[in-house]
């Protein structure tokens, strides 16, 4: 009780410092906000380009039905695999005539349907990397009756590659990100604790208990990292209906992620402030 | 009460402030501790006041050795131990009675008592008139109240002052000095460091220590 009566006393004592430092806090937190943004967006799209990723198998036009039923149930059982969807010549042919309008004539007067049947097989998401569609492509491959397996494979090596640089530079810029993050809200949680280091004094002198000296302090730095969570929430909200209005549609990030970062804040305020109260209880 | 049995005190940079250093201090004693300015007084209230632990020997206060009191637990001492300095070293921008009422809450005072606790220590120190005063708009002397008021917030065993007229005039230090003298009527022991021989001179039943280049040079009780 004491604690957090001290902690609003403070606030109210010196309300230009602590705003400062809640100021600081936010801005520290809005940067890791942004960064969540962007990152949260850039996963987006990379799973939406990966939905993309496709085997199709081309079959020979002398296959029996009973075979083709054999090979969809074998590479059905594939565990990696969600769907096998066999398209046969016909089907082929109306999606060309359909997805091909210019060439609409030609296929409607060919005598013979140029296209082969095939199955198109579609992995489950979180298995769409190059491993598996190279393993699921050679066990196509192994039916005597496949012409041909298709899957884009420039297309698929690049997106992976996009996938791994994605991955690695989220890591660094988010480490990067999150150090400066600490270091802006432990610098302006020992300044607002610098300026009260005379009260700090008196109070040792006169015999207060370190716990009794720290728990105001610590309370004031989970409020300045509340304050400025939420601030940063808002500020990265705006930024969000920002970009969304007048640039191009993005998605919002998700709740759990907005509260991870305002209690990243919260705790972050109480470390910086504990580690900040630590040097001044030595100096008396 | 106290007792420095031994010590000395070196630091990294500035070399030896105290040099094998023993003396003994009684309860109700008034003490005056003099010397030059570097001789080893601020050191020695230091020591007393377990703000610094000695590089060798013990200090005893009032049954806590530096031998054994942790940093954690030093506010034991801190609650026996009245600490005033030359500075006063208030807190600006509350008057008189949030002062002395600040060490009272902080040391777990009730809310209730604390403010009527804090009325009487400015009445004992004679500010009662000035207590809802900011003390930036005190006198040093009264300043140096509100500091002796506080001071004396947890009833302490032993009051040290450390130059405690230094930043006063002649009429102030008289005020100050016959306050401490009340206040070592009642029982308490007062241990003062100060250069001025004026004021040691003025204060012959007091006992006096002389520290010169971190050693005890004179001690008026075993030089008697």
């Amino acid at each position: 009780m004491h604690a957090l009566r001290e902690a609003l006393a403070a606030v109210k004592r010196a309300p230009l410092l602590t705003g400062l430092a809640a100021a600081m806090v936010a801005l520290a937190l809005y940067v890791l906000g942004l960064f969540g943004l962007a990152t949260y967006n850039l996963r987006l799209a990379l799973s939406a380009i990966e939905e993309r990723v496709e085997i199709v198998v081309y079959l020979r036009d002398d296959v029996r039905q009973s075979e083709i039923d054999l090979a969809q149930n074998e590479l059905s059982e594939i565990p990696e695999v969600a769907r096998v969807s066999y398209v046969s010549k016909r089907d082929a042919l109306a999606r060309a005539q359909q997805d091909l309008p210019e060439f609409a004539d030609l296929f409607s007067t060919a005598e013979v349907n140029p296209l082969p049947q095939s199955f198109e097989i579609e992995l489950r998401p979180g298995a769409r990397n190059q491993e598996v569609v190279d393993r699921v492509s050679a066990a196509a491959t192994a039916y005597p009756f496949v012409e041909d397996v298709r899957f884009g494979r420039e297309w698929v090596e690049k997106l992976f590659t996009l996938r791994r640089v994605g991955a690695a530079t989220t890591a660094v810029l988010g480490a990067a990100f999150f150090m400066v993050a600490a270091l802006i809200i432990g610098t302006a949680l020992r300044i607002a604790i610098f300026a009260r280091r005379d009260e700090i004094y008196i109070m040792r002198l006169v015999g207060a208990k370190n716990g009794f000296i720290r728990r105001p302090f610590l309370l004031e730095g989970a409020l300045s990292g509340l304050v400025g969570g939420v601030f940063a929430w808002l500020l990265t909200y705006l930024s969000y209906r920002g970009v969304y209005a007048f640039l191009f549609a993005v998605a919002w990030i998700p709740t759990g992620w907005i509260a991870v970062g305002i209690v990243a804040g919260m705790l972050f305020g109480v470390l910086a402030s504990g580690m900040a109260i630590r040097r001044h209880l030595r100096e008396v | 009460m106290i007792k420095l049995t031994n010590v000395s005190k070196e630091y990294p940079k500035r070399g030896y402030a105290l040099r094998d250093v023993s003396f003994h201090i009684h309860k109700g004693e008034f003490v005056f501790l003099t010397g030059h300015s570097g001789s080893g007084k601020t050191t020695t209230m230091r020591l007393v006041h377990m703000a610094e632990r000695p590089t060798s020997g013990e200090v005893r206060v009032t049954g806590f050795s530096s031998e054994l009191v942790s940093s954690r637990d030093v506010w034991k001492v801190r609650r026996r131990v009245g600490y005033v300095f030359q500075d006063f070293r208030l807190l600006p921008g509350r008057t008189a009675l949030e002062n002395v009422a600040f060490a009272l809450e902080v040391t777990g005072t009730s809310r209730r008592d604390m403010m009527s606790r804090a009325q009487r220590l400015l009445s004992q120190v004679g500010l009662s008139p000035k207590s809802g005063a900011l003390v930036n708009e005190l006198s040093g002397g009264e300043q140096q109240r509100v500091a002796i008021a506080r001071a004396l917030a947890n009833d302490p065993f032993v009051l040290l002052a450390d130059e405690p007229t230094g930043n006063l005039d002649d009429r102030a230090t008289r005020g100050i000095m016959d306050l401490f003298w009340e206040i070592n009527a009642s029982g308490m022991a007062v241990l003062m460091a100060t250069h001025d021989l004026e004021i040691v001179r003025r204060y012959t039943h007091a006992r006096v220590l002389e520290l010169d280049d971190g050693r005890v040079v004179y001690d008026s009780v075993t030089a008697a």
